[in-house]
C-alpha cells in the first residue's frame, strides 16, 4: 500500500508540471539491452538534431521542440508504458523504432488519434494511407527493400537469377518475416531458388544457421537483423570465409557497430541504405556551431556521423519538415495531435528542401499523399571498406519493383480493413 | 491493542474457518476489496491501467499459479513462460475460430487447454525431483515457444507471425482491442484475480492442497500415509497451468493485444515469475501479490522518480534501476529468505503484542 501511495504522489507531481507551449517528439530509447548498439546512436542522432534546430531557430515556428526519451530496452511492456506515460504530454508522432512494438501501436494510436512514422520499418502495408489513417512508413519499407536488394542483384547479374540460390537470414520477429513474402514472389519471377533462415531473439547464438549455410552455399545471402544479431551475423559470415561482398544487409544491418567487431575480415560486406553515409553535409556544419561545440552533444558523442546516426537525423530532418508543413497547412504554431497527421500527409520532400537545410544529395526526393504513406521506396546499396573504416555508397538509388509490390501492399492493407472493418478514406 | 484475537468469539466452525481469523484484517480485507472495485475503476487513467494495475494483476495470477506447483508441491518450474503462450495461443485460436462466443468463457477454456498441456509436461515430475525437474520443465518452455514461432496454423498463416486480438464486445461494452476503456480492462482482470486467488485460497487448505504440502515436504512420507503421489503431482500441474494459462490469455486479450512469442514469453518470463514468489514467499497467496507488486511496480516506480522527478539520464536510470531491484532482491533473501510474505507476518506477530511487547 506504501509503494503504491508513493508511486500516486510521484504520479502527481509529474502530470501536475505547467504546460508551455512546446513540441513533444516522443522516443523509444534502447541504449540498454541486446539492442543497444543499433538504439544508441539513434537516439543520440534525434537529440543533436533537435537541439540544433532549438539553438539555431528556437524551434520550429518559434515554438521549441521536445524530445521525449523514454528508455525501452526494446522490450515491449516497457514500450507500451512509454506509450501510455508520454501520450498525455501531446506527443505529436511515434516512431518506436521497432517493428513488433509497432503493430502493437497501429490499433493504439489509431484509437488515439495520434500518428505514427515508421521510417523504413514496422507494417509494410501500412504505406496505404486509404486503409491506415494515422501510419506512415515513408520513404521506404521492406518490402521495396527486398526487391531493391534483388533489382542489384539483377544488375550484378546481368538481368538474369535464374538458377542462383539466395538465402535470407532474418531476426524470428514480425520484423525479419516481413520480406519473406515479397523475396518468395520474386524468387518465382526472376527464377532463383530463396530460402530463409531464422535467428531467433536476440541473436547472439546463431552458429547452427551459418552451419547450415556452410552446407548449402547459396550465391547470396540476405540479412534482415537489428542489434547484436547483425555483429554476430557477420563474424559467423566471415568465420565460415562467405564472401563478404555477396552478403547483403538490410538498411539497419550496417552500421559501423555491426562490421567494425569483425575487423578486416568485413571488408566488402554490403547493405541497404535509405540514405548517404559520412559527413560531408552541410548539415554537420551546422551541428558542430550549434551543439557539439557548444558542449550539448547527447550521449558519449561517439556515434556522430555513423549510419544509423545519419538515419537519425534523416528522420529528425523528416519529422521536422512534417511539423513545419503542419504549421503551414493550420497556420498554428503550436500544433495539435490531429494536425501533425495533416502535415504529414502533405509532406513533400524536395530537392531544394533538402539543399536549404544542408542535406544536398543526402537521400531521394519524395512526396506523400492521403493514398500514398509510403514515399518513392527508392533505396541505394553501400559497401564497407574495413581498412579505410568507411561506409560508401556503390550504387544510385534503385527502384523498386512496384509492379509485384503494389498489388500485394493492397491485397495485405485490404484484408487488415475488413478484419478491423475499417472504411476507406481519401475517396 | 486493535489487532488481536481477544474478545473475538467464533460461534461456528464456518467463522473458525475463516482465511482471517482476527476482526481488523478481516476487515483490511473488505477494505481493500471495496477500495478496488468500488473506487479505482471511477479513477483510474490508460496510464495507471495499462502502465500499471493490468501487469500487477494479471502477474499476480501467474505467481499464484506457479506458487501452487512451486510453493504448495514442491516441484520446480522453469515454464511459466510457455504456459503462458499456451493460454495466449489457446485463446487466440478459441476467439477466432468461435467469433460468436463470450470471450469470458475462452479465457476460461484457455485456461483449461493450458492445464492440460501442463498435466503432459507435468507428467515427468513422477520420476524426477528438483532441479533435473527444472531442467525438463525448461524444455517445456523452449518446445512450446518453437512451436508457436514455427507452425502457422497457431497464428493463423498471418505473415508477420504475430498474434492480434480483435475486438469483442462483453453487455456491449468492449474489452479486447483498442478501443476498450481503461475501467473496463481494470475490471476484468481484477474480477478474474479475485475469482482466482479465492479458488487457489480454497483449493490449497483443503484435502488437495494438504495433499500437494505433504508431496513438498516429504514425498516419501506422503505416499505412506496414503497420499496418491501421481493424483497430487498432476493435479498441482493441472491448478497451476489453469492459473497461468488464464493469465496469459488476459495477458494477450487485455493487456498487450498483440504478441510476438519470442519476445514476450521467453525464457525471462519464466525467471521473472519464479523469481516474484520467491521474493513474495514460497506457499502463499499473499506473497504471490506482494512479489508480483515488488518486481511489478518497482521498476515502474524508480523510472518514475529517476527520470521523470530527477530529470536523470534514461539509460542511467534504466542501469540503476537494474542493480537497485538487483540489490533490493539480494539484501531481501539475506534478510529475510522466507519472502515478503514471512515479513508480513512477522510484522503481524508484532503487531498482536503492541504496544506491550515481551
Amino acid at each position: 500500500m506504501f509503494k503504491k501511495t508513493l508511486t500516486a504522489t510521484v504520479a502527481t507531481i509529474m502530470f501536475a508540471a505547467p504546460a508551455m507551449a512546446e513540441l513533444v517528439v516522443p522516443w523509444f530509447a534502447y541504449r540498454t539491452g541486446a539492442y543497444a548498439p543499433s538504439g544508441i546512436p539513434l537516439v543520440d542522432g534525434i537529440n543533436d538534431y533537435f537541439t540544433m534546430v532549438n539553438e539555431r531557430d528556437g524551434g520550429i515556428g518559434g515554438v521549441p521542440v521536445r524530445v521525449l526519451e523514454c528508455e525501452t530496452g526494446y522490450n515491449t511492456e516497457k514500450s507500451v508504458e512509454c506509450y501510455e506515460s508520454t501520450k498525455a504530454e501531446g506527443s505529436l508522432v511515434y516512431q518506436p523504432m521497432s517493428t513488433g512494438v509497432t503493430y502493437q501501436l497501429i490499433p493504439k494510436a489509431t484509437a488515439d488519434g495520434i500518428a505514427l512514422h515508421t521510417l523504413g520499418y514496422g507494417r509494410t502495408s501500412a504505406a496505404n494511407g486509404r486503409v491506415f489513417s494515422n501510419v506512415f512508413n515513408y520513404p521506404a519499407n521492406y518490402w521495396t527493400g527486398a526487391s531493391v536488394a534483388v533489382n542489384h542483384l539483377l544488375d550484378l547479374n546481368g538481368g538474369d537469377m535464374a538458377g542462383k540460390k539466395v538465402t535470407l537470414v532474418y531476426h524470428n520477429s514480425a520484423y525479419g518475416r516481413e520480406p519473406i513474402r515479397v523475396l518468395e514472389t520474386l524468387s518465382e519471377k526472376h527464377g532463383f531458388d530463396f530460402n530463409a533462415i531464422p535467428v531467433d531473439h536476440p541473436g547472439q547464438e546463431q552458429k547452427s544457421q551459418w552451419l547450415q549455410i556452410r552446407r548449402e552455399k547459396p550465391d547470396y545471402v540476405l540479412m534482415w537483423g537489428w542489434g547484436v544479431m547483425n555483429s554476430v551475423a557477420i563474424n559467423e559470415a566471415a568465420n565460415i570465409r562467405f564472401p563478404m561482398e555477396n552478403f547483403i544487409g538490410v538498411w539497419w544491418s550496417g552500421s559501423e557497430n555491426d562490421v567494425i567487431p569483425a575487423g578486416i575480415r568485413a571488408d566488402g560486406y554490403k547493405s541497404l541504405a535509405l540514405n548517404a553515409p559520412g559527413m560531408e553535409y552541410g548539415i554537420f556544419d551546422e551541428l558542430k556551431t550549434h551543439v557539439f561545440d557548444k558542449g550539448l552533444t547527447a550521449g558519449a558523442g561517439d556515434q556522430i556521423g555513423s549510419v544509423i546516426y545519419n538515419r537519425a537525423l534523416y528522420i529528425g530532418f523528416l519529422t521536422h519538415m512534417a511539423i513545419a508543413k503542419a504549421q503551414e497547412v493550420t497556420g498554428v504554431a503550436d500544433i495539435s495531435q490531429a494536425d501533425m497527421i495533416k502535415g504529414m500527409e502533405a509532406l513533400d520532400i524536395t530537392d531544394e528542401l533538402m539543399a536549404a537545410n544542408g542535406l544536398s544529395g543526402f537521400a531521394p526526393s519524395f512526396s506523400v499523399s492521403c493514398e500514398d504513406h509510403g514515399g518513392s521506396g527508392l533505396g541505394a546499396v553501400q559497401q564497407w571498406d574495413a581498412k579505410a573504416g568507411t561506409w560508401g555508397l556503390i550504387t544510385d538509388f534503385i527502384e523498386p519493383d512496384m509492379g509485384v509490390i503494389a498489388p500485394l501492399i493492397k491485397e495485405d492493407s485490404e484484408a487488415f480493413a475488413k478484419e478491423n472493418n475499417i472504411s476507406m478514406r481519401c475517396n | 491493542m486493535l489487532y488481536r484475537e481477544a474478545g473475538d468469539f467464533k460461534k461456528s466452525y464456518k467463522e473458525d474457518n475463516h482465511t482471517f481469523p482476527i476482526k481488523f484484517d478481516r476487515y483490511r480485507y473488505y477494505l481493500v476489496v471495496v477500495v478496488a472495485f468500488g473506487v479505482i475503476p471511477f479513477l483510474v487513467n490508460d496510464y495507471w491501467a495499462n502502465a500499471i494495475f493490468l501487469p500487477f494483476l494479471i502477474y499476480s495470477i501467474a505467481a499464484i499459479g506457479l506458487n501452487i506447483l512451486v510453493g504448495y508441491c514442491g516441484q520446480v518450474s522453469l515454464g511459466t513462460g510457455g504456459f503462458m503462450a499456451v493460454g495466449a495461443y489457446a485463446v487466440y485460436k478459441l476467439m477466432t475460430s468461435f467469433p460468436d462466443v463470450n470471450i469470458i468463457i475462452h479465457i476460461i477454456l484457455a485456461g483449461g487447454v493450458t492445464a492440460m498441456v501442463g498435466v503432459l509436461f507435468g507428467l515427468p515430475s513422477l520420476r524426477i525431483k528438483g532441479f533435473y525437474l527444472a531442467v525438463a520443465t525448461l524444455a517445456a518452455q523452449f518446445f512450446l515457444v518453437w512451436v508457436f514461432n514455427r507452425v502457422p496454423w497457431f497464428y493463423n498463416y498471418s505473415a508477420s507471425g504475430q498474434i492480434n486480438a480483435p475486438e469483442r464486445l462483453l453487455f456491449g461494452v468492449p474489452i479486447t482491442g483498442s478501443n476498450t476503456d481503461a475501467w473496463v480492462s481494470y475490471l476484468i482482470c481484477l474480477i478474474f484475480v479475485t475469482v482466482s486467488a479465492i479458488i487457489a485460497r480454497n483449493m490449497t487448505r483443503g484435502a488437495l492442497g494438504r495433499s500437494w504440502m505433504a508431496i513438498r515436504d516429504m514425498d516419501i512420507a506422503a505416499e505412506i500415509i496414503g497420499v496418491n503421489p501421481l493424483r497430487a503431482k498432476l493435479t498441482a500441474f493441472a491448478a497451476s497451468s489453469f492459473f497461468v494459462g488464464i493469465s496469459g490469455a488476459l495477458y494477450f486479450v487485455v493487456y498487450l493485444g498483440a504478441i510476438e512469442v519470442g519476445e514476450v514469453f521467453g525464457i525471462t518470463k519464466s525467471f521473472l515469475v519464479l523469481f516474484m514468489i520467491i521474493i513474495g514467499g514460497l506457499g502463499s497467496i499473499f506473497g504471490s501479490f506482494a512479489g508480483a507488486a515488488f518486481l511489478v511496480l518497482l521498476p515502474v516506480l524508480l523510472k518514475n522518480v529517476l527520470v521523470g522527478f530527477w530529470g536523470w539520464q534514461t539509460d542511467v536510470a534504466a542501469h540503476l534501476e537494474f542493480m537497485i531491484v538487483g540489490g533490493l532482491i539480494v539484501g531481501f533473501l539475506i534478510l529475510e529468505p522466507h519472502g515478503l510474505a514471512q515479513l508480513w507476518k512477522l510484522g503481524k506477530e508484532k503487531l498482536r503484542a503492541w504496544p506491550f511487547p515481551y
